[in-house]
């Protein structure tokens, strides 16, 4: 809608992030910050390249339990709720439950899922992943399918309808804003889920075991540029979602302010 | 001719059936012939919605019988008899204005051709044809609310129920959603059942006034009104039209004061 250009739009954002940079390059080499406590910008760059093969792999081991791992959580909560919107019963039964589990720290769990699967299993990341993104999921979409208008049932009532056309019609559109809000939160979560269930053992080749193992051998450099990737994993991630919801809510108000 | 709608001692309670908390309709008996423009008008509360929303069943009358096109108001539902328009013009955020008016059709399953025809005729109807591809949030209260009526005529139904679509419209929007209402109802030969309280809307819009009163919810008076056709802005200034809005009025005052002395005794 905005007429602003590309450079309008963008450049503010991208002087920032080069002055951030700049500003830290210049503050740690001023100061003389030790390495330990934070590597110059150059410095883990320098490491990244030096490391490109070893973060590349561990990379994709984390992405792989991160993506799995939110597949199923992801696809479980939904369906969970979908069940949920036929029978109201469930939800009632369930909702509470969710609710309180949601504010568990979930996370909390990683070293008993690590003794179930064995902590070189990838399962152990997925499963962490799965429950952490499964409670969002499925209570957000819950009340995407419930929150509806009244006045919009009523009138499918007019139009006698069946509870299947109302769940299609209005229900699951109505439940779209609410179930990218969630996959946006997920889409976070599902990383940090993966790299810190890692830190708690994992294999070799995997960004939480990576970043441990570097920083216990005072290789902050490296570390730093396995976490930087990370960063920039977590956005990338983030980025997909709001894609999609592009792709899949056009016509929701909020795309626009984005 | 037989009637489009028929209300034989409906009475409608609220609240436990044995102690009943309200008697939102009491005794309500009313014919409405084809073609007839009927206005429901009283204070708030006394059951106008209520009313509607039993001849549409959307709500179960507590006792007596609610036939519309000669069926119990169950099976004309069922068969889609009748359009329905809220005071919020109720639209899908996620449909564009077109695929609004749509919904209905899509949901009887007419075939996606036939759909996009009688849509763009129900928005040309409505003087929308330039807007078909916009979200309902890119327009104004009045053109959301004649989208919801574009929507509710879209499957031609011989009975329109209308629950104050024009209560949310500024005085001006309001006017001249009335005249564009009363064209539609020329053109379409449709029956409508039109609450209201606004007394000037009820007399420009009816060939009936329906006249209601609060605890219980009943019918006090019925106003035909005589006003020439074709209304227009001349027809808001006639001498007789005052005197109808002023018969009204009375109409409604006196269901008041009747209804107070009720509750002295
Ligand atoms: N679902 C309901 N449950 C209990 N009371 C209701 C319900 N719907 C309406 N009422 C009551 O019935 C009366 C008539 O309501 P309504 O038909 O909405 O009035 P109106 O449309 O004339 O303002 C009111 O006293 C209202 O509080
Ligand atoms: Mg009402």
């Amino acid at each position: 809608m905005s007429r602003t250009s590309p450079l309008e739009r963008y450049g503010p954002p991208i002087a920032v992030f080069f002055l951030v940079i700049a500003l830290w390059e210049l503050l740690v080499r001023a100061f003389n910050v030790q390495q330990f406590l934070l590597p110059a910008p150059t410095v883990i760059a320098e490491a990244f390249f030096r490391t490109t093969t070893n973060i590349f792999n561990s990379a994709a081991y984390t992405i792989r339990s991160a993506v799995f791992g939110f597949g199923l959580g992801a696809g479980a909560g939904i369906l969970v709720a979908l069940i949920t919107a036929r029978w109201t019963t469930v939800r009632e039964g369930l909702m509470p439950f969710a609710i309180a589990l949601n504010s568990v720290p979930i996370i909390a769990f990683a070293p008993i899922m690590n003794n179930w699967f064995g902590s070189t299993n990838p399962l152990s990341k997925i499963a962490i992943v799965a429950v952490i993104t499964f409670f969002p999921m499925m209570i957000n979409m819950v009340r995407g399918l419930t929150l509806v208008e009244p006045a919009k049932i009523e009138l499918m009532r007019s139009y006698a309808t069946t509870p299947l056309q109302v769940l299609i019609k209005v229900r699951i559109p109505n439940a779209l804003p609410y179930l990218f809000n969630a996959l946006k939160v997920c889409s976070t979560l599902s990383l940090i889920g993966a790299i810190v269930g890692e830190y708690f053992g994992g294999p070799r080749d995997s960004l939480g075991v990576y970043i441990l193992q570097e920083a216990q051998l005072f290789r902050f450099d490296n570390a730093w540029a396995a976490i930087i990737i990370s960063a920039l994993l977590g956005i990338a991630f983030y980025l997909v979602i709001i894609g999609l919801e592009r792709i899949a809510i056009p016509w929701h108000a909020s795309i626009d302010k984005q | 001719m037989a009637s489009v709608v028929s209300l034989k001692n409906v009475n409608k309670f609220f609240g436990p059936a044995e102690r009943p908390t309200t008697i939102a309709l009491k005794d309500i008996n009313l014919e409405i012939q084809p073609r007839e423009f009927i206005s429901l008008i009283g204070p708030s509360g006394c059951g106008k919605s209520t009313l509607l929303r039993t001849i549409g069943d959307l709500v179960e009358p507590s006792s007596g019988e609610v036939l519309v096109n000669g069926k119990p108001a169950h099976q004309a539902r069922i068969n889609r008899e009748y359009g329905m328009v809220f005071q919020a013009p109720v639209l899908f955020e996620w449909r564009t204005v077109l695929k609004n008016v749509e919904l209905p059709l899509e949901i009887m399953g007419v075939p996606k051709a036939e759909r996009i025809r009688r849509g763009r005729e129900m928005l040309r109807l409505v003087e929308l044809q330039h807007f078909e591809r916009h979200y309902p949030w890119q327009l104004s209260g009045g053109m959301q609310q004649r989208v919801a009526i574009a929507r509710a005529l879209a499957f031609r139904p011989e009975l329109l129920l209308m629950d104050e679509p024009f209560g949310a419209l500024d005085e001006i929007t309001r006017e001249r959603m009335n005249a564009e209402l009363l064209r539609i109802w020329h053109e379409t030969q449709t029956t409508v059942v039109f609450v209201t309280h606004s007394i000037p809307e009820a007399v420009f819009l009816s060939t009936r006034v329906v006249v209601m009163s609060a605890r219980p919810g009943r019918i006090t008076e019925i106003i035909p009104i005589d006003l020439p056709y074709p209304r227009n802005v001349e027809t808001r200034e006639s001498p007789r039209f005052f005197e109808l809005v002023t018969l009204v009025r009375e109409a409604l005052r006196k269901s008041e004061e009747m209804r107070e002395e009720l509750e002295l005794r």
